[in-house]
């Protein structure tokens, strides 16, 4: 198992650019399934010997695609999004920065209206480590096994990774949802994959200020959910009112703060690393040794 | 991306939202002009980034020529939360019978835009939503259709009971939702719609906050900035890819990847000190990045040490570190560094630190707890 990702999905490549073509090689490199790169102007030609096509669409007919992956720049990426949703994949992974928030408002209505997951955008993509990668992680991190990760960041999640694979704790899948005030899966979207994937047994949730995604997870999982979970909030230190980096990492008007998130996670039985290397004895403590 | 009053207000007569026909002048004898133009009374209002104007006598009733004279006078170049007052805008003077709330924002939770209407207008909206909320007709707009007739007409009425009113005040909101869809906007507010004593409605104050990502398909919108004093420094560093915000601790923090950048502030503040920046040099593995990371930190005078700390995943350590050989020897660096590498190709990235003479560890937390140590230390390495 894994959630939304495994050795069978048929990825294919949206924008073929520096970029992407680099990801497309590194992705085939670590064995995801890489069928199709979509490039407008360059059907018929190969990449790293992966077929190119003019639109989503024929790449989806010629080769079964299920999966595409996005690298297509900003003012452009809206467009992508859409023409993959249209091409019938299952799932579209965006790792574009810079949509604009309505053009994510009305792209969500597509997804609601086609049944489509949507992954980012501004993403890392994501992994089931030993069986495929979408996205930009570097898989020599990753290590399989049995922890579900969710994160609102790329490299943060790295340096979470990193702290479990040291401990020997493997991931089942690991997911960055993306930094964007408007993302298409969400918080609890990911909750709700990890609690009925049968190889997923704990969960780790990255998140980090703004919005109140981390508030509504922290209710879900004291409602609904049967995993131990372990949470990790960033932007303790950060001003009111100032953007940290990702478009959605603000606190505004009071609310969004880390202590918010971290008083409802704590509230809702779901214990807060204060650090990053905090996170692995959480969830020994979680577990009791059980994984 | 902010707008001042004066300027929102030009995007609302835009989309046909009726507001007092003022001008805006950045000197006393701007605002005689302007007042003489209007006729009095005016209202002298300073024009700053922030809220609270009011409160600090920013916002001042004249009903003769001395009192624009002493008003204008005093509330340019005054001092609003940290904001030096540089311009005024002088708006004709109203009687107003009734202020109500209007605004449109982008939901998160909901994944929507979202019509706000209150019949409490002119104070703080953020404070009625926490203490009557009751009092707020929240209206969930489909981002693609945008907001209807009846939605508005709905909301309106909540507020009037007069059909006349209402309508009029639906009319408003629907040409509140043209601007907000039509400039990209991610809040559009109006606060105080006021019902003037005459019947008429009209938009006495205004806030336009833009979306960033969509600022490429608005040129003239993009024009528009007007660089706050606090901002300038990250307005440059965004010129250079940098993202970055000042805080007012002693170690600059250098990190790739916005998430690890505030785990990497939160963790120097865990440890008990006091992170001087939020900076995020971004995924490249370009040099020069790391060359304008350096020189953005060293022009801040309170930072002590340099606390840098990268997980190469994309970016390759050696290519940071070669970049980061670079700086130091381009910028003369005379503060103590501290460097924390790992990553793909962290081995590569350590020798060439290394030969350079600059020493590297792989753990972040060790990497922080050095840079503590340095910055207690004080002084140059």
């Amino acid at each position: 198992m894994s959630i939304l990702l495994d050795e069978t999905t048929r990825v294919m490549v949206q924008g073929l650019g520096r970029d992407g073509a680099f990801h497309a090689l590194q992705m085939s490199d670590y064995g995801t399934n890489v069928v199709a790169g979509v490039h407008p102007g360059r059907g018929g030609d190969t990449e790293s010997g992966i077929p190119v096509f003019n639109d989503c669409r024929t790449a989806v007919e010629k080769t079964g695609a299920d999966c595409s992956v996005i690298f297509v720049p900003a003012r452009f990426a809206t467009d992508a999004v859409l023409e993959a949703i249209d091409s019938g994949v299952g799932l579209v992974v965006a790792v574009t920065e810079g949509i604009p928030v309505m053009d994510m408002s009305a792209i969500r209505t597509r997804l609601e209206a086609t049944g489509c997951s949507l992954v980012g955008p501004n993403c890392p993509g994501l992994i089931s480590p030993g069986k495929a990668k979408v996205g930009i992680m570097p898989g020599s991190i990753f290590a399989p096994g049995k922890v579900g990760l969710v994160s609102r960041s790329g490299t943060l999640t790295y340096q979470v990774v990193k702290h479990l694979t040291d401990a020997g704790l493997g991931q089942s899948t690991a997911v960055g949802m993306g930094g964007d005030p408007i993302t298409g899966l969400g918080l609890v979207d990911y909750l709700e994959l990890f609690e009925a994937d049968e190889e997923t047994e704990a969960v780790v949730l990255v998140g980090e200020i703004g919005g109140s995604a981390e508030e509504r997870a922290a209710e879900y999982v004291s409602e609904k959910m049967s995993k131990p979970v372990v949470g990790f909030i960033v932007g303790r230190t950060a001003p009111p009112g100032k953007r940290m980096g990702h478009a959605g990492a603000i606190i505004s008007g009071g609310s969004g703060t880390a202590e918010s998130k971290v008083a409802a996670l704590r509230d809702n039985g779901v214990p807060v690393a204060d650090t990053t290397d905090g996170i692995v004895d959480l969830l020994r403590e979680q577990l009791g040794g059980n994984l | 991306m902010k707008l001042m009053e004066f300027q929102a207000k030009s995007l609302f007569s835009r989309y046909g939202i009726p507001v007092p026909g003022g001008t805006m002048v950045e000197s006393v004898e701007g605002a005689l002009e302007a007042a003489e133009k209007i006729g009095l009374p005016v209202v002298v209002k300073a024009q700053v980034m922030t809220g609270g104007r009011g409160k600090a006598g920013g916002v001042k009733l004249a009903s003769t020529e001395d009192e624009v004279r002493s008003h204008a006078s005093a509330i340019l170049g005054m001092d609003i939360r940290g904001y030096e007052v540089k311009r005024l805008l002088v708006d004709p003077a109203v009687k107003i019978a009734r202020e109500l709330y209007v605004g449109i924002t982008m939901d998160r939770g909901r994944g929507c835009p979202v019509l706000m209407v209150s019949g409490e207008g002119g104070v703080d909206i953020e404070e009625v939503a926490r203490k009557t909320p009751e009092r707020i007709s929240i209206v969930p707009v489909d981002p693609v259709m945008g907001l209807q007739m009846y939605q508005a007409r709905r909301a309106a009425f909540e507020v009037f009971a007069e059909k006349k009113k209402a309508m009029s005040a639906a009319k408003v909101m629907l040409q509140l939702w043209s601007c907000f869809a039509g400039c990209d906007c991610s809040l559009a507010e109006i606060n105080p719609l006021a019902e003037l004593a005459d019947g008429r409605i009209e938009a006495l104050d205004a806030k336009i906050v833009l979306d960033d990502n969509a600022l490429f398909r608005h040129p003239d919108l993009a024009e528009m900035r007007i660089p706050q004093p606090d901002e300038l420094k990250e307005l440059r560093a965004r010129e250079k890819g940098l993202s970055y915000v000042g805080l007012d601790g002693n170690i600059g923090c250098m990190v790739n990847g916005a998430g690890l950048a505030m785990a990497t502030m939160d963790l120097v503040k865990h440890l008990g000190g006091k992170p001087a920046n939020f900076l995020d040099i971004g995924g490249s593995s370009n040099p020069q990045k790391v060359i304008d990371a350096m020189e953005l930190l060293l022009s801040d005078p309170g930072v002590e040490v340099i606390f840098i700390n990268v997980f190469g995943g994309i970016t390759r350590c050696d290519d940071v570190a070669s970049g980061l050989v670079e700086a130091v020897q381009k910028t003369r660096l005379d503060l103590p560094l501290v460097v924390r590498l790992t990553g793909t190709n962290e081995e590569e990235g350590r020798s060439l630190l290394a030969e350079a003479g600059i020493e590297a560890t792989t753990s972040m937390r060790r990497g922080a707890e050095l840079a503590l140590q340095r910055a207690s230390e004080g002084g140059s390495a």
